[in-house]
Parts: C-alpha cells; structure tokens; sequence
C-alpha cells in the first residue's frame, strides 16, 4: 500500500515538474496577418498589429508582466523612486544591455527616444502621451533645443521630471513609444527607420520583402539570457482570413494574428479537435454608439437616454456569434475603475418610446446613423437602424470607408449618431484616464478630436485633473473611485450606447506552445518572446 | 410613284423580322428569361413574400448562423435573418437599373465616341482617344470617394458612375475596329461616290459594330452588377439596407464554405440575367439583319 | 512611322501629366484627413495638428501642388504618409510581382478564352456553341473573391495541386493567374466567336471556299488575322488594367502586387502611394494602347497610322 502510494506520488511528482520545465529552446513559428506591417518604428508604428512585433526588436524601460497589467522593469534594474512631491522619477538602467549593433545602451539614449517622440518632425502619434513632461511644448515649439524635463544622470541614470504629477505616468513609459532606440541607427537610415530597425529586442529582422512576410531571428546576446525560445518568427502579410484558417489546419501556419475569421467562427468553436488551440478573452475596449449633443433632437438628453433604451444588445451579439460581452456603461470590466454597481439601461423599447414622447416627439424623428463599411458593421447598423424604427426614429445609413467616417464623426455638427464598429475605443494602458481624456474630455470636443459626442462639462474635467494628481501610493483606491462617479456622471448624461466589449479569439497550431498570458496578453496581445513549439 | 410601291415593301420587311424573331427558340426564351426578370422587379412588392429589410428574430440560429433554403424561407437566410428570396426579388430593381441601364449607356457611349474618335480626322480624335487613356489610367475607387462627398448616395450616382467608367474600354475596342474599317474598300468606295459622313457610319460602319455592342453589352451585365457591390462598399450607391444582388454576394463571399446559398442565389440572378440579355440581344439582331450575323 | 511614334510619345506624356493632376486634385478634395489617419485615434488633436503640418497638407493646394510637380521631375516621388517610406522603393518591390500576374492572366485568358472562341464560331448553331456561350457567362458573372477562394479551397486544400497562396515560382502563380483567367476568357471567347463568324461571312470567304481552298487554309490565312484586330486592343486594355494591379485577387492570395498597396493607401488617404501608382498605371496603359496601336498594320496590312 505505501508501496503504490509512493509511486503515485513520485509520477504525480514527475509530471508535475516535467509540466513546469522550461520550454523547449529553438524550432521556428509562422504567424500569419491580413494587412501589411506598415512601419516598426515604435515612435511610429501603432496599432494591434506592429505592437507586439516591435516588442520582439525592442525593449522600453518598464513592461508588463505576461499575461498581467502589473508593471515590472524591464531596461530599468528596479521601479523608480519618485520624489516627495510626485513629479520627478528617477530610473537606473542595467548595465550591459547592447543593442542588436553591438554598442551598449546608455541614459542618453533614453533622453534621445523621448526628446525623438516629442520632436514634431518624426510625426510620432504617442507625442501627447509625453507632453506632460517638463519643457516638452518649449521643444515642440522650437523654443529650446532639448527638453528640460529629461536628464541624463550618469551613464546609467535617468531623471524624469513632469509639470504637475501623473498617476498614469508609469503606464505611459511602458507604452511602445518609449522603446529605447539607437541615435545613429535612426540617423542612418532616417526616414526608412521603420523598415531597417534596430533595438535591443530579443529578436533581430533578418528580411522584409515587401508585400510577402517579415523574418525573425533570435538575438544571441540578449540580456535575459533565457529568452526568446525560439529561434525564428516568420510574419506573413497580405494573406486572407479565410486562406490563413486553411494553412493553418494544413499546418504551413501556426498562429492566425488576426483571430479566427468570422466565416469560420462557428464550425471552429463546434469542433473538438480545435478546442485546445483555441484562446480567448475578453478585450479592454468598447463599441458604441456615439450621440453628437450638437445634433438636432440629441441635444436633448432624454432623446439619448431613449436611444439608449430602443436598442437590443443581445441581437447584435448574436449577429457576431456571440463574440462579445454585452456592455453597460463605458469602461469595460476589465479596466481599474470599473463599477460592478453599474446597470446601465435597460432594454425597454416602451419606456423608450414614452420618454421620446415626453422629450417632445410623439412621432420619432429622422436623423442618420453613420457606419464603416467593412463587415460586419453594416450588418450591426442595420439591426440598429430596426431597433430605433421599432421606437419612431427613422435613421437612414451612412456606409462609408473609415477615414470619411472619422471625419464627419470628428466634424461638430455633423454626424449625429456613429456606429464605432472597427473603431472600438481600446485601451492604450490599462487606466481609466483613458478612457476620459481623449473621447470626452472639453480637450477633446474639438474639430478634429475624437470626442465624437462633442461633450464638455468643465466640472467633470476638473475632477479628472484631481484625480490624476493623486499619485501617492496609497491614494489609488480613492482615485479609482472618483473616476468611478465621473463616469457614472457620464452614464446619465447617455452620451453613448455602449453595446459590447470585443471577446478576442486566438487559433493557434497543435506544435505552437503558448497559453492564455502569451496569446491574449491585454496590452501585446502576442508575447512572441515566450512562444515556443514543440520538437 | 415610287413611294406606293416601297410601302408595302418595308411593311412586308417589317413582318419578316417579326417572323424570324418567332421562329428562333433561344430568342424567344432570351425574351420570356427578360421580361420575367424585368416584371420581378416591377411587381416586386406582390411578388417577394415577405419584407426584405426585416431581421427576423427566428432568421437566425441561436448563435448567429444564417438558415438554408427550405422551411419558412424559400431560399434561406442571409447573416441578419433576412428572407434571402424577398432580397432577391427587391434587389433586381438595383442591380437591373445597373445592369440595363448603367451597362446600356455605357456601350452606346463607347460605341458612339470610339467611332467618333476613329472618324474624325485630326487633332479632335486623337484628343478623344488620349482622354480615353486617361479614364482607364485613374482609379476610379477614389473617384466614387470623392463623389460620396459632393453628391447624396443613391443608385442612380453608381449608376453614372458606372457608366462613366465602362465606356472607356468599349471606346478604345470600337476605335481600333473602326479604325480598321475605315480604309476597307467599301467604304473608300462609297466615299468616291459622294456618300455623306452620317450616311457611311449609319450603313457601313454601325452594322458592323453591333456584334461588338452585344458581347459586351451582355457580359458587362454580370460585371457591372459586382462593380456596383463594390462602389456600395465605398459609399457610393445604395444604402444598407437596400438590397442589390451585388452588395448580398459582397457581404456573404467568405461564406463560401458554410452558407453557400449566400452567393449562388444572388449569382444564379446574376447569370440569368446576362444570358436573357444576351439571347434577347441576338434574337434581335439575327431577325433584323440576318445576313450579317450569318 | 517614326512621326507617328514621336508624336504619340508626346501624347503619352501629356496623359500621364493630366492624370496624375486630376488624382492629386481628387485625393485632396476627399472627406478624410490624412492626419488623422497616420496618428491614429489616440494621438490628440494638436498632435494630429503637428502632424499635418510636417507633411504640408496644411499649405495651400496649389502650393502642394507644386511642390509635388517639383520633386516629380526630379524623379522623386515622395514618401508614403503613413509608412515613411519612399513610395518608389515601396513600388519598386511590387512591380515584378504585378507584372508577373498580368502575364499569367492574360496568357491563360487567352489560352482558354481563344481557342473557345474559334471552336463556337465553327460549330455556330450546335451545342459547342451552347456550352462556350454558358461558360463565358458563367467566368464573367462569378465574383472573383467567391472564384478566387474556390479554387484555393477545390485545388489548394482539398487536392493539394497548387500552395495555399503566397509568392513564389509558376506554381504559386498559377492559381491567381487562373482566377483571372477565367474570368476574362470569356470576354475573349465571344469576340472571337463574333469577330469570326462575322468574317466568315464576308464575300471573300466564301470565294475562297468555292474556289476549292481547305478550310483549314482558308482559316488560318483570312479569317483569323482579320477577326483578331479588336482583340489586340482588348489585351492591350488588359494590359493595362492588370499593371494597376488586381486587389482581390493579391488579397486572396497574399500576392504582393501593386492593387493591394494602392488600396490600402486609399483606405488611409496616403496620397504620394495614390498618385505614385496612378502614374505608373498611367504609364503603363498609355504603352500597352500605343503597342495595341502599332502592331496592327501587321495584323491587318489595310489599316495605315494616321
């Protein structure tokens, strides 16, 4: 009887550590995407495609840990120190970090990446993370030739200083952007940076024939010395949906970048010999429908909260084969700062069509419903186009490709109802400032901005301002719950209907090995570093 | 005199064709194919069974999935749970307007400028012909952006559009088969003879050029039909949820696999409407002048 | 023959110069900011400023204009907006590729669609002419994303013939080749049958055949050479049309031609691609309809150059 216990208990033993052993080093991954990779300068390049490819050349003083929204340091030995007063952070770099030329990465290069996002001329869209920073505007205008606020200390340190304190500013450096890139590498290649680059990554591009596919190599003198496990990553562009699915069952593909096609969704998720390859989760962003406060009866925010009431959620989800989470209010749940409490409203065409008739429309009225054109969005307005005319609200439909549609959203006065499909509001770190400063902010309700309900309450903005001050450790549980009651404020001014938050799937090969941390990271979404397959 | 005895003549012309026409089955089926087609579209609201912009709550699968053919829906549903026979049915009014009329001006378009273009002598010709190079150089998917800007969407924009872009090849095919005619013996000879410009190309040239004028005028049926799918993708021409054989295909082509239906419905429409055309078309042209299609 | 070359030269020029005009006046008159477009959704609204201003777009039309004219001249045309690259180096990398496909098409349209032709023409009335007839409709009205993936999925997936797309010898190309292929032959098909029944019927013909000739002779001497004038003019359209290159079938396929890096520059309005590729593809037409226009004395010895 012991006899067998202890046996039992050896290969329990047994498989327990041979399933905690280090993946296996080498062998090589296809990875496949429809659109080409338009630029890999992390200055530059950014969106869900580039992203986690830069992270494969590049490194940035902080990062995530996998799979997580916890801060770790990367280039940096350790997390800064902050000064008393929060706005100075001061990072020390490891020692010995080479780029992929061979030189070895210094404070100044820091300097130099930052200064670089800031400077007009490389046209970076991360520049306003970064205005923050002391004698930033004085560099962007041209008053002075470095920015004030960015200082190397040493060879190895840095001191960054900001004009008033930032509870997102880690975030912020963790943010591709700050990825350390080489002066003279920039300056060599100047504006071909994005195509020749070169940074301290686990990884090295080997060859981009443009149109086909990007290769990958391992970097054999990374600094994490365990890291990457594989030897190769290939990228192949251009390829459709619906053909990288077959490759993929075929083998010639190991990992499908864009998620499982549409088409192919269902006989997927009904197929048990796929069910271990398939990952999901769900996504920091949200879908909505804007409501322009500009715009004829939306001025009026009952009309709004009405509109918020005539829509059936659970149909479009069902129109997406269920590939969301219906949503209630902006944030999505898995942001800090989200309220459980937060019911949002309900489904209730009736009380809808009530509350319109108090506003003052007993009959409805016609407005336009704005939408891109790329499926499934026309097919989502139109279910939205029903429901409002179950209400009285005849809304004609505005199909268009997506650069007009974001700039008659982005035009006040204009566009009174915009289906954001396609253009679902995601986070670019995972804190709720987020998700108020750029889309409804006074700042953004401009021309150009992507406050598309065009909202300013300067109240609102002040309390943002405030709760973004409040930088020292143990005030974060308070600022989360300020943000809280500004974006419960907000719900009850309806300036959205926010219908669903993406659940983003990933299909991945039998030989590929990689879990949920390294396949639906939530802000790299693919950590090709910790990929590996099997011998 | 002379005018009592050409009367009957031409009366008696007149009913031969009729005759030859009747006596030809492909035309005659070419006919019957169009004109059901044609009363479809007109009739459609009597003849589609039920609503076609309507999302029917049970359209769907639970999980989202169209319905095949058979049961309540005569020819299943498509990804909103819409009947797709109702579609079908409405959406011939977009795509024949396309397909007739769109297709239709642009053949006699071409047919009239390349002959033009071929006839005139001169630097006006040659200006035609550089301006039809122009046109096929241009991509015209950033002239239907740019024309959702200044003008309202509607099918008769993509309408024009279309017609402004098909003609241009016809043009440059007519200009070289006129170009061709024009130093053949017959016309020189009737040139010696005093024959007016107007007089040659109405009974040398023209004949010769219906040939042309019906392949494409048939088979452009089926490519303007899926060009307009792909100007409505762009924001140009009917709106969602308006339903055109076209814009069903275009949103339904990945589907390929799990709801055929999706595509070979609306093709099917496609196909059966360009072969009516095209039957009709040469039913008309063998009973009128018999000698010269052989 | 020398004049008529130099001045359709001349000619060709003056196209190339009025179309990449109307491109750039159009792609500027478009609702949609380019700005916008390279910095994304999160960048705010003085950044999207910033960016604007870098690439000129917030000078005056004529002004861009004519800075764009000025560095054309120099043979320059510009970096893509959203890419930083060079847009020559960008299509310089496509260019082979897209020839390529528009070889393959146009030899396996022609490959198909003539020898169709010729055989309906011949059997006018009996059932070779039935079955010519439908699958010339049926190649014309089959949508090319619909045939494109059918015929990965028949000859690719299910009976593995042909690789799942991407770039690579013939065997990669022949599948997108095909695509188009069947699509056009068709259109070849129906002329030839046309444009040769119509000869058959000439006088001439027929004299020919009385006077004792094989048909065979008779065929090869008159009929064809006179039927095939509008078809040397229709592939130079082809020609053309495929140098602007095919986005459908390159999606499908992952072939890396100039359709799919045009569209995608339309979808951003990244304007120097737009216009880069609007100028080739001009360029290329004009070449193709200036062969078109000379080879066909020799097809056809009556016809002179004007």
């Amino acid at each position: 009887m012991k006899t067998r216990l202890m046996l039992a208990a050896s290969l329990a033993l047994l498989s327990f550590s041979a399933s905690q052993a280090a993946p296996t080093r080498g062998g090589s991954m296809v990875v496949s995407y429809k659109d080409d990779v338009t630029t890999l300068d992390p200055a530059i390049g950014y969106d869900l495609q580039n992203w986690p490819i830069e992270k494969m050349l590049f490194d940035g003083l902080l990062d995530y840990e996998v799979g997580s929204t916890k801060l770790a340091p990367r280039l940096a030995t350790a997390m800064p120190k902050v000064s008393a007063d929060g706005r100075t952070y001061t990072f020390i770099l490891r020692p010995g970090v080479k780029f992929q030329n061979g030189r070895e990465l210094v404070a100044s290069d820091v300097v130099y990446t930052l200064a670089r996002v800031l400077d007009p001329k490389t046209k970076s869209p991360g520049q306003s993370f970064y205005t923050g920073i002391a004698g930033a505007q004085a560099f962007i205008d041209g008053k002075a030739k470095t920015v004030s606020g960015l200082k190397a200390a040493g060879k190895y340190g840095v001191a960054i200083t900001l004009d008033a304190p930032n509870a997102a500013f880690l975030n912020i450096m963790a943010m591709n952007f700050a990825y350390v890139v080489p002066k003279e590498e920039v300056a060599k290649a100047g504006a071909d940076f994005g195509h020749k680059p070169v940074g301290t990554g686990p990884f090295k591009l080997t060859s981009w024939p443009s149109g086909q596919q990007l290769v990958f190599e391992r970097n054999p003198n990374y600094f994490f010395q365990n890291l990457p496990y594989l030897d190769k990553v290939t990228v192949k562009v251009g390829l459709d949906p619906s053909v990288a699915f077959l490759s993929l069952t075929r083998g010639e593909v190991d990992l499908l970048g864009d998620g499982i096609p549409p088409a192919q969704f269902l006989q997927v998720v009904h197929d048990s010999k796929y069910k271990a390859n398939v990952l999901q989760r769900t996504n920091v962003n949200t879908s909505y429908i804007s409501l322009n406060t500009g715009v004829g009866p939306l001025k009026d925010v009952r009309v709004r909260q009405a509109i918020n009431m005539a829509i059936n959620k659970t149909k479009v989800l069902r129109i997406i084969n269920g590939r969301g989470v219906l949503a209630k209010t902006y944030l999505p749940p898995l942001m800090p700062g989200y309220d459980v409490a937060e019911m949002g409203y309900k489904y209730d065409p009736a009380a809808a069509k009530a509350l319109l008739k108090t506003a003052g429309f007993p009959n409805g009225f016609d407005t336009v419903l704005y939408t891109t054109s790329t499926d499934p969005n026309p097919r989502i307005a139109q279910s939205l186009q029903q429901d409002l005319a179950a209400v009285g609200i005849r809304a004609s439909i505005k199909s268009q490709a997506q650069s007009t549609v974001v700039e008659a959203a982005s035009t006040p006065k204009t566009a009174a109802m915009v289906w954001s499909g396609g253009m679902a509001w995601t986070q670019d770190f995972p804190d709720p400032s987020d998700f108020y400063w750029p889309i409804l902010s006074c700042k953004s309700a401009v021309q150009g901005g992507w406050n598309w309900p065009f909202f300013c309450d300067k109240a609102l903005d002040a309390r943002a301002d405030k709760a973004d001050q409040m930088v020292a450790p143990g005030q974060s549980a308070a600022r989360l719950k300020e943000y809280a009651g500004i974006f419960s404020a907000l719900n009850k001014q309806a300036l959205w209907v926010p219908i669903y938050h993406e659940v983003r799937y990933m299909m991945k090969s039998d030989r590929l090995i990689g879990g949920l941390p390294e396949l639906e990271d939530p802000i790299h979404n693919i950590v090709y570093e910790r990929l590996s397959v099997t011998k | 005199m002379t005018t009592v005895v050409l009367a009957p003549v031409a009366r008696k012309r007149r009913n031969r064709s009729l005759t030859r026409f009747l006596r030809n089955p492909a035309a005659i089926l070419g006919l019957v194919v169009c004109v059901l087609i044609v009363l479809t579209a007109l009739l459609a609201p009597w003849v589609a069974p039920h609503d076609p912009d309507f999302q029917f709550p049970e359209g769907l699968t639970m999980e989202g999935a169209p319905l095949p053919p058979g049961g309540a829906y005569l020819l299943g549903t498509d990804l909103l749970g819409r009947d797709l026979f109702s579609r079908i049915v409405w959406g011939a009014r977009a795509s024949l307007t396309v397909g007739f009329v769109a297709n239709g001006v642009a053949v006699l378009l071409g047919v009239l400028i390349g002959a033009l273009g071929a006839l005139t002598r001169g630097w006006v010709g040659t200006l035609i012909m550089r301006f039809t190079d122009v046109m096929l150089a241009f991509p015209v998917l950033l002239l239907a952006i740019a024309l959702t800007a200044i003008l309202k969407p509607s099918l008769w924009i993509v309408a024009l559009v279309i017609a402004l872009i098909n003609w241009v090849p016809i043009a440059r095919v007519v200009y070289s088969e006129v170009a061709a005619l024009r130093e053949r013996e017959f016309v020189e000879a009737a040139n010696a003879v005093g024959a007016s410009g107007g007089r040659i190309l109405r009974r040398h040239i023209l004949p010769h050029l219906v040939p042309t004028a019906l392949v494409w005028g048939s088979l452009g049926v089926s490519t303007t039909v899926l060009l307009e799918a792909t100007l409505s993708f762009l924001g140009v021409g009917v709106q969602p949820p308006t339903p055109s054989w076209g814009g069903i295909i275009n949103e339904s082509q990945s589907y390929l696999t799990t709801a055929p239906w999706l595509v070979l419905a609306p093709g099917t429409a496609i196909l059966l409407t360009s072969l009516g055309f095209n039957l009709l078309g040469e039913g008309l042209r063998d009973a009128l002048d018999p000698r010269g299609g052989l | 023959m020398l004049g008529f070359l130099g001045s359709r030269l001349l000619q060709s020029v003056l196209v190339l110069i009025v179309a990449s005009v109307i491109t750039f006046t159009l792609a500027f008159l478009l609702p949609a900011d380019p700005a916008r477009m390279v910095a994304g959704p999160s960048a705010s609204v003085a950044t999207v400023n910033s960016i604007r201003h870098e690439l000129g777009l917030d000078r005056p039309f004529l002004s861009q204009y004519t800075s764009y004219l000025n560095r054309l001249v120099h043979l320059d045309l510009g970096r893509s907006y959203k890419q930083s690259s060079e847009v020559s180096a960008l299509m310089a990398s496509r260019i082979w590729p897209t020839v390529q496909l528009m070889l393959g098409a146009i030899a396996l349209e022609l490959l198909i669609g003539l020898p169709l032709g010729i055989w309906a023409a011949l059997n006018r009335g009996r059932w070779p002419d039935t079955l010519v007839m439908g699958l010339a409709f049926l190649g014309a009205a089959a949508p090319q994303f619909w045939l494109a993936l059918s015929l990965v999925y028949l000859l690719a997936y299910r009976f593995a013939l042909f690789p799942l797309g991407g770039y690579g010898g013939l065997n990669h190309l022949f599948l997108p080749a095909l695509t188009l292929g069947i699509g056009g032959a068709g259109w070849y098909a129906r002329m030839m049958r046309s444009q040769l029944l119509e000869v058959l019927g000439q006088d001439y013909i027929r004299t020919a055949r009385a006077k004792g000739q094989t048909p065979a002779l008779v065929l090869l001497k008159h009929a064809l050479r006179n039927a095939t004038l509008p078809i040397v003019t229709m592939i130079g359209l082809d020609i053309g049309t495929f140098m602007g290159g095919v986005v459908v079938v390159e999606s499908v396929f992952g072939w890396p031609g100039l359709g799919r890096l045009v569209w995608d520059a339309i979808r951003v309005v990244d304007i120097p691609i737009i216009v880069g590729v609007v100028i080739f593809s001009a360029f290329a037409i004009t070449l193709a309809n200036l062969l078109a226009d000379f080879v066909q004395p020799f097809v056809d010895p009556r016809v002179r150059y004007r």
